[in-house]
């Protein structure tokens, strides 16, 4: 159990949180904990925080128990909070918000799905498209779970679903620019924080 | 011998559904002094009540039995069609076949077997019973109104608009209750002073209306249409027709007194006007603290004063006057949280406040001229921590029930406080948020966005660091414990009723609840009614609520009050207690049972052995008494006796079900 000092928010932890908000175009203050998003989500198995408790530390601006939660690693994205949220919280943007700030912080409490983000952008470049044996290969090597799903790979190889064909797409470059400019959209939007302040 | 007419209702299905309802009439027959029993499809329609009419002519029939539905339902019906025959409407009895037999039946014979029994009771009743005559009860055109808050001011205004007289009696020295208190008022926002004090004015001046300040109702004598009612208007020490209300008095007078209108944060003269509106507007001396009327130094007010006005030997004025009808309107005060809060420092830090005193901080004619400054050092505070349910919802230190405005003043506050520092920042504890009134949520999630910080759970402890006041709490939300170093804390405190209200209440026979509130005579159906005929209740007096809701019951309890004022005379109930006084022993244990205050003992004389002698003896009221019969079960010696439910009848009614 956790206590929490509100008398002053550091003015870092005011500013990280109106860059979430900012980036995940989302006001906190909208937020009235009724806990539909946590109800409905698919993935709280493996939460350490439920995803209403992250939008309330974010009210409360404790910016720190966000940055360093499983949750928004966890989240799959799939959007079932924010399609039922009453009062039209991104909460899935504020996810995805929450990674990025915590990955510029040097953050990434949950390895695997960093990796496996930083891997898949990667593959996305490299092939204009995801490629699944490759990305797997990496993927297992980066993280260390060298032997993951191996054993599924002959019948698969054998049906050919895998192969060593790299299936490159002609316009690479024209994908990559484009997660180029998404990357710096982000970007932007951080650097120009609206709303949301916490305090 | 009586001659009992029966008649059984099919009421469609209703009872024939489950009652062999000719059954019932041939048995019906068979009883002593029934000289005729019909049925009829439906007794209630004009064909129904033609049939029972033609009967009583025909068999010449003296009391009636009626075996149809509740007497709730119909009793008032079948004393109408009587009134137009020759038998006396209190001549009935009204067997209940339906709720009370078909309805909670599905077995036909045991249904008929019921209203049989049902039937056999009520002709052995009504064979015992004599007829009743109601008499007229005069009624006093005017109405008394006890207090002069919103509440009062409105019921004041309604029924003097309608053409009555109305005199209104205010404790304090000035009209406007705790509303004039208020800085603004949720959740328009609309300043509460601008919304309030045209209507003090509007009473003051109004030709049906008398104000009697500064004074309270000593005692009440008398019933519906007729109370006589004692009131003490306490010496002002100003003749009111003299002084022009200047104001040059109240600047000269040396003293300085506790100010309570500005809930202690500011001091007043001697002889002072509660507040630069008020109503009266002209001040009073408060003796106790007068050094003229204490020690005979002083006397500068009377000195200054252009008019003379100032009596020093001025005397409280007595006066009993009648009124036709009574409205209780006596609102509320702040609980004293102070000796039940230890834990929040128990008064001993100044800058722990309650909303009332924060409504006069925030207030531009308060003792601040409307900034916020903590009382402690006149800083502006920047962390402002507001509790709510301090008193409320806390049955072991407070109150169980909820005070109902707390959650939307308490918005209201933080939004004032968020409005007025705009760097400041605002905490909020609380266990519920109950925002149910119109633009009531809309309200609360403004103040969200104002930047109210919400925390959903009670401070355990207030405690000093430096200058600041560190609040510990949980946020349920995240089950953290919360600590905030706080500049001020306001406290949202439960409301209780006003003092004395158990005196007034006693001394009129209206119920109070566990809380002391004023009881209505019902929660949902009567509303602003008590159990005493002609006495209303509006506001706060009967429970919490806001000023929406008070208004809206001053002028329900208003359009009751006109209503009762516009007949000049009232039916009264003949269905009252009567002492027997050969029997009755006065030892006054019906005078203690009374609800309503209407059995009195008296010394009455009699002839005994051809002796003249003295005896003490019950009276009972007739137009107090309600008919609730609790005396006649109290009394040990079979004295008191109901009319319409005597006990003989009462007795008769056990035979017929036994014996018959």
């Amino acid at each position: 159990m956790k206590i929490v000092d509100l008398t002053v928010i550091p003015a870092d932890d005011r500013t990280a949180v109106a860059a979430i908000a900012a980036e995940a175009q989302v006001n906190f203050k909208d937020c009235y904990q009724c806990g539909k998003c946590s109800a409905g989500c698919p993935m709280v198995q493996g939460m350490d925080l439920m995803p209403r408790e992250v939008i309330r530390y974010l009210q409360l601006g404790k910016v720190q128990e966000v940055l360093n939660s499983k949750t928004p690693w966890v989240c799959a994205q799939c959007g079932v909070c924010t399609a039922r949220c009453p009062q039209n919280v991104d909460i899935c943007a504020t996810m995805r918000a929450v990674r990025h700030a915590a990955k510029d912080a040097g953050i990434t409490p949950v390895r695997e799905a960093d990796v496996f983000e930083d891997e898949f952008i990667k593959n996305v470049r490299a092939h204009g498209r995801s490629n699944e044996q490759y990305l797997a290969m990496k993927y297992n090597l980066r993280s260390g779970h060298l032997m993951q799903d191996v054993d599924s790979a002959p019948a698969m190889f054998a049906r050919g679903m895998i192969g060593i064909a790299t299936h490159n797409i002609d316009s690479r470059d024209e994908v990559s620019a484009l997660i180029d400019r998404v990357l710096q959209n982000n970007g932007a939007a951080k650097e120009a924080p609206k709303g949301g302040d916490a305090s | 011998m009586s001659r009992i007419g029966v008649f059984i209702c099919y009421c469609g299905s209703n009872i024939a559904g489950t009652v062999d309802v000719e059954k019932v009439a041939e048995v019906a027959r068979t009883l002593p002094n029934v000289v005729h029993a019909e049925t009829n499809k439906y007794t209630c329609s004009d064909p129904g009540q033609a049939g029972v009419k033609a009967a009583i002519e025909k068999y010449n029939i003296d009391r009636v039995v009626m075996g149809t539905c509740s007497p709730r339902m119909h009793e008032l019906t079948w004393r109408k069609l009587l009134a137009d025959t020759p038998v006396n409407p209190y001549m009935l009895e009204v067997a209940n076949l339906r709720e009370q037999c078909s309805w909670v039946h599905k077995d036909k014979e045991v249904g008929t077997a019921k209203a049989i029994d049902l039937i056999k009771m009520a002709v052995a009743k009504v064979d015992k019973l004599s007829p009743l005559k109601s008499t007229q009860i005069p009624v006093t055109k005017r109405a008394l109104v006890v207090g002069g808050g919103i509440a009062g001011m409105q019921a004041a205004l309604d029924i003097a608009d309608a053409g009555y007289q109305v005199t209104v009696v205010e404790r304090e020295t000035s009209l406007g209750g705790k509303m004039v208190m208020l800085d603004k008022t949720f959740p328009t926002m609309d300043c509460s002073a601008c919304i309030c004090t045209p209507k003090m004015s509007e009473v003051g001046s109004h030709p049906n209306i008398t104000v009697k300040s500064y004074a309270e109702v000593e005692s009440v004598e008398g019933y519906v249409g007729n109370f006589d009612v004692t009131i003490r208007e306490k010496a002002k020490y100003i003749d009111y027709n003299l002084c022009t209300g200047c104001g040059a008095c109240t600047t000269k007078c040396p003293t300085k007194v506790i100010n309570n209108f500005e809930q202690g944060m500011s001091a007043r003269p001697a002889i002072y006007k509660m507040f630069a509106q008020a109503v009266p507007a002209k001040p009073v001396i408060d003796a106790e603290h007068c050094r003229k009327i204490q020690e005979n130094k002083c006397g500068a007010c009377a000195k200054i004063c252009p008019t003379g006005a100032i009596h020093y030997d001025d005397e409280d004025k007595v006066t009993t006057e009648r009124y036709g009808a009574i409205v209780l309107t006596t609102g509320y005060q702040l609980i004293d949280w102070k000796p039940l809060y230890p834990e929040y420092g128990g008064g001993k830090y100044p800058d722990v406040i309650t909303g009332l005193q924060f409504e006069r901080l925030v207030n531009a004619s308060g003792p601040t001229e409307g900034h916020i400054l903590r009382p402690s050092d006149g800083k502006e505070p920047k962390n402002v921590v507001i509790i709510k349910c301090v008193g409320s919802r806390d049955p072991h230190k407070g109150v169980a029930y909820c005070s109902r405005a707390c959650c939307m003043y308490g918005a209201k506050h933080a939004h004032q406080f968020l409005d007025k520092v705009p760097d400041g920042r605002c905490f909020v504890f609380y266990m519920d948020v109950r925002t149910p009134g119109k633009g009531y949520d809309e309200f609360y999630m403004n103040t969200l966005q104002d930047g109210a910080q919400y925390l959903r759970g009670r401070v355990s402890k207030i405690y000093k660091e430096g200058d600041r006041l560190v609040c510990l709490g949980e946020d349920t939300l995240t089950s953290a414990q919360i600590r905030i170093e706080a500049d001020m804390v306001v406290l949202e405190t439960a409301m209780v009723p006003a003092e004395g209200v158990d005196k007034l209440g006693s001394m009129l026979g209206v119920t109070r609840d566990k809380d002391l509130w004023l009881t209505e005579a019902h929660a949902k159906l009567r509303p602003v009614e008590t159990n005493t005929a002609g006495v209303f209740l509006a506001g706060v007096a009967q429970g919490p609520k806001d000023i929406p809701d008070t208004v809206c019951q001053a002028g329900a309890a208003a359009s009751k009050v006109i209503g009762l004022l516009n007949h000049d005379h009232l039916e009264s109930n003949p269905q009252i207690s009567r002492v027997n006084e050969a029997l009755c022993q006065g030892d006054g244990a019906c005078v203690n049972i009374c609800p309503y205050h209407a059995i009195t003992l008296v010394q009455k004389q009699f002839r005994e052995n051809s002796q003249k002698i003295t005896r003490t003896v019950a009276s009972v009221n007739p137009g107090l008494c309600q008919g609730c019969g609790a005396c006649t079960v109290t009394c040990r010696a079979g004295a008191m006796d109901l009319l319409g439910y005597t006990n003989e009848s009462l007795m008769r009614e056990v035979d017929a079900l036994c014996q018959w």
